[in-house]
């Protein structure tokens, strides 16, 4: 049940920010150092998410090597300009193939 | 037009990840769905199925999912003349300002060619990651360990894909990165799972501080 408030509360401020934005009066972007915050945020939250979901588990450090190569495999195929789906199908398949391996 | 139909089509596939993503963190394949439907953001979907699949506390991974979902008030903010939608419309639009609408619309000559890339775009995506996401969600469902067939990388490997623009950007976002991902770790074993992800929000807090901001 409390997955389903998270679900409807992350819908209802995501689209309360999507709105926002739309009704919001321009001149608060001009400031530059709010803009450049504004830009640097998710930076921040999509790299500490990657650190968490590679590099731990639950409470604890952890080193899954088949986790790791598949995000060296990500990056290769990103460095490639592979589109998106492209990048996905290849991390999760060379993760999959060391498992395989057993690795 | 053509540029919304593509990107529509081409991210909207990507959707099948969100839905396996999803179920490989323990989120039903209803709530799967009502993520995409709901809050229609990539980034922050996957963000909450993130820290749900660590075990993390709801509260800060809502809070987490909701800050990530920040660019695209500013998106709004630079779309809101273009698309210049007044009432009932404007309610509507406001649920499809997101990075890819904004990307196409904002790419277009002109006011005319803004719109209808923004309306081609926001349709397309908005069926196609729907309907991959249930498609996703009901394959991974079926799947016995999502595991071995790699899916844990899925939510890491979007999120460096969904970066990687950035940080070929320019080397303030790199720095940021690289102390976010320290105040993340260092975190993990102290604080509850999700808290982490958002104490490194303060990674970005030096951009605040100075008279002009570094390059």
């Amino acid at each position: 049940m409390s997955v389903w408030i998270a679900v409807i509360a992350t819908g209802l401020g995501c689209y309360a920010l999507k709105l926002g934005g739309l009704v919001t009066p321009r001149r608060m972007l001009d400031d530059p150092r709010v803009r450049r915050f504004t830009e640097l945020v998710p930076v921040a939250l999509l790299t500490a998410l990657i650190a968490v979901q590679t590099l731990t588990d639950g409470r604890t450090l952890e080193l899954d090597a088949a986790r790791l190569a598949g995000l060296g495999a990500a990056v290769a195929a990103l460095l490639l300009r592979a589109p998106f789906l492209v990048v996905l199908v290849v991390a999760a398949g060379v993760a999959a193939g060391l498992r395989l391996l057993g690795l | 037009m053509r540029d919304g139909l593509s990107v529509g089509v081409a991210v909207g596939v990507s959707g099948l990840a969100f839905g396996a993503a999803a179920i490989t963190a323990g989120l039903t394949v209803a709530q799967a769905c009502a993520l995409s439907l709901l809050a229609f953001t990539g980034a922050s979907q996957f963000a909450l199925a993130g820290v749900i699949g660590g075990g993390g506390g709801l509260v800060a991974g809502t809070l987490g999912a909701v800050l990530l979902g920040g660019r695209n008030a500013l998106y709004g903010m630079r779309l809101a003349a273009t698309l210049g939608v007044r009432g009932r419309r404007r309610l509507a639009a406001a649920h499809v300002v997101i990075d890819e609408t904004a990307a196409v619309a904002t790419a277009q000559r002109g006011p005319a060619a803004a719109r209808a890339g923004f309306y081609t775009t926001a349709i397309t995506l908005y069926l196609a990651w729907n309907l991959t996401t249930l498609l996703g969600a009901v394959g991974a469902a079926r799947l016995g360990d999502p595991e071995a067939v790699g899916l844990d990388v899925l939510g890491p490997a979007a999120f460096l894909a969904l970066l990687w623009p950035r940080l070929t950007g320019g080397r303030a976002a790199v720095r940021v990165a690289v102390a976010a991902a320290v105040v993340a770790v260092a975190a993990t074993p102290v604080l509850p799972p999700g808290v982490p992800v958002m104490l490194a929000a303060v990674a970005a807090l030096p951009a605040l501080l100075g008279r002009r901001a570094a390059p």
